[in-house]
């Protein structure tokens, strides 16, 4: 414990970069990941024949492991902060594509049924009913993504960008226990902050009508 | 008025849903559209508002083809309530119901006093029921909140799918009452989708019977029980009905006086309560006069339309004393 405690003061600047780039790399793929699979979810519940094939390629990536995909992007891309970002990005997509998807084709028929009886347009009736009434499911889908983002990266460690993976690595190499505690704690603890912060927008957006 | 000419609608699939339909729903009237299940009526119906489109034929609002109308403008000058009610759960009941004035850009001020003004025409406290979801209302509150919903942008037009049959039998009951008195309040064009004859009968000023995608017989719920076009009107209406219709024709005007009216609703023909069913039924017809003054003793007792006769009709089936 006076360990841990020595190693945190000693490498305390250390700590708090890696701190700052595991948060930054994880925000900049979770929210570049909305920015492409939130429209993509949208659309897909549009036109639902392309549904399958686009989640499924997703779901494939997922399927790569995630040292391997780091890896088959090193030669591609080099490496730097960029490569760690796709990595992150590819597998931030599939729960928030999949839960906009689901949640999308979720909404009751009847109730879009109304809306187009009444003479809403198509994107009154997506902007009006069914995303308010998606929301849930597609913030269910962004916690999941988030979770998932701040674990993976203590992976960019090894395409050089930095992150909490880096003191972890470097505790395994020397044998440190400390020092790969120093790293795992703050990514356990990013990753419960994200998720408690991410629940309780989940709650907030659940529109009034639904609770109960 | 609603006017289809030669209307024939294939789905992509090859099912002709409607096969050379010309028929006419006269305005304020309500008329009733009625069928075994796949027998068009639905669809017949969703053509007014474009949400079905013939493939042959035309559909005439007005003696104006809404061919090269907007869908989305001629949807929002058109009621529509379905059966499954449809209301946004995620909306008050206040945003429910001013949908449609929203969408058509009212004034607020206008909006809230039309939301306040339909919620209390079918008896729901406005100042208690706007801030509630939908969710915490009653199945028969929330259809009557389907309906208003569908009024808020003052239509001249209501197109009902079968919006009764989900509920319990006291609400539907309650809210067909409901709706006769609405339409005699508001003076709509009204097309009502049903398969539940008794409701047909009870509501319609015209009844349109289908099978098949053709339109069997056409009349008013009185027309179709005195003169079923072919024996599948007949069976459709059941024997049962018409039998005991028949005789029914033959009771006397007395025996009904506590379920006629106190007021009239409009000019009225003097009659003795000694008339018979029938009798009285032939009389308004040919006089033309839309209520009855039924006279017992030298006195007026009661007050009776067309109407109120069938629905004396249907209580005796239903086997209620009367």
């Amino acid at each position: 414990m006076r360990n841990f405690w020595d190693t945190i003061v000693s490498r305390q600047d250390m700590i708090q970069n890696a701190f700052l780039e595991h948060i930054y790399l994880s925000f900049v793929a979770v929210a570049i990941g909305i920015a492409i699979a939130l429209p993509t979810g949208i659309i897909i519940a549009r036109y639902r024949r392309y549904a399958e094939p686009v989640i499924g390629v997703t779901a494939i990536f997922q399927t790569i492991p995630s040292l391997a995909l780091f890896g088959f992007l090193v030669p591609i891309l080099g490496i730097g902060s960029t490569t760690a970002l796709i990595a992150l990005i590819i597998y931030a997509l599939l729960p928030i594509l999949r839960n906009t998807y689901t949640g999308i084709t979720g909404v009751d028929g009847s109730v879009i049924e109304a809306g187009r009886g009444m003479g809403m347009t198509r994107t009154q009736i997506l902007r009006q009913i069914e995303l308010p009434l998606a929301l849930p499911f597609i913030m269910a889908g962004i916690r999941t993504a988030t979770v998932l983002t701040v674990g993976i990266a203590t992976l960019a460690t090894f395409v050089g960008a930095g992150g909490l993976g880096d003191i972890i690595y470097r505790g395994l190499q020397s044998y440190n226990n400390s020092l790969v505690l120093v790293g795992a704690l703050p990514v356990a603890l990013l990753a419960i902050g994200f998720d408690l912060i991410l629940k309780w927008i989940e709650k907030r957006a659940t529109p009034r009508g639904l609770k109960n | 008025m609603i006017r289809f000419e030669q209307v024939t609608k294939q789905f992509p699939d090859g099912t002709e849903a409607l096969k050379d339909i010309s028929v006419t729903f006269p305005t304020y009237k309500l008329t009733v559209l009625i069928g075994p299940s796949g027998c068009g009526k639905t669809t017949l119906m969703r053509m007014v508002n474009k949400l079905e489109t013939p493939t042959k034929g035309n559909v005439f609002i007005d003696e104006k083809s809404i061919n090269g109308l907007d869908e989305v403008q001629l949807r929002r000058s058109i009621g529509y309530v379905i059966q499954r009610i449809g209301l946004f759960p995620h909306m008050t009941i206040e945003e429910n119901v001013s949908l449609v004035p929203r969408l058509l850009e009212w004034p607020k001020q206008q909006t809230a006093e039309r939301v306040d003004e339909l919620l209390e025409l079918v008896g729901l406290e406005p100042s208690v029921y706007k801030q509630r979801y939908p969710l915490e209302l009653s199945g028969g509150q929330q259809q009557r909140v389907g309906v208003v919903r569908a009024l808020a942008g003052d239509p001249n037009i209501v197109l009902m799918d079968e919006p009764f049959s989900a509920l319990d039998p006291i609400s539907r009951e309650q809210l067909q009452e409901d709706l006769r008195n609405l339409q005699q309040e508001i003076r709509k064009t009204i097309v009502f989708v049903t398969h539940d004859m008794d409701e047909a009968l009870k509501l319609a000023d015209q009844v349109v019977l289908m099978r098949e995608g053709r339109i069997e017989q056409i009349g008013t719920p009185q027309e179709l029980i005195n003169q079923p076009a072919n024996d599948f009107v007949r069976s459709f209406i059941g024997m049962d009905r018409i039998n005991r219709q028949r005789s029914f024709g033959e009771r006397k005007l007395k025996e009904f006086l506590p379920v006629f009216g106190a007021e009239p609703g409009g000019s009225a023909l003097q009659i003795s309560s000694e008339a018979t069913i029938d009798e009285a039924f032939a009389k308004l017809e040919e006089s033309g006069y839309s209520y009855l003054e039924i006279h017992e003793g030298g006195r007026v007792s009661a007050y009776a339309s067309d109407r109120d006769l069938v629905k004396a009709a249907l209580l005796k089936e239903a086997g209620e004393r009367v």
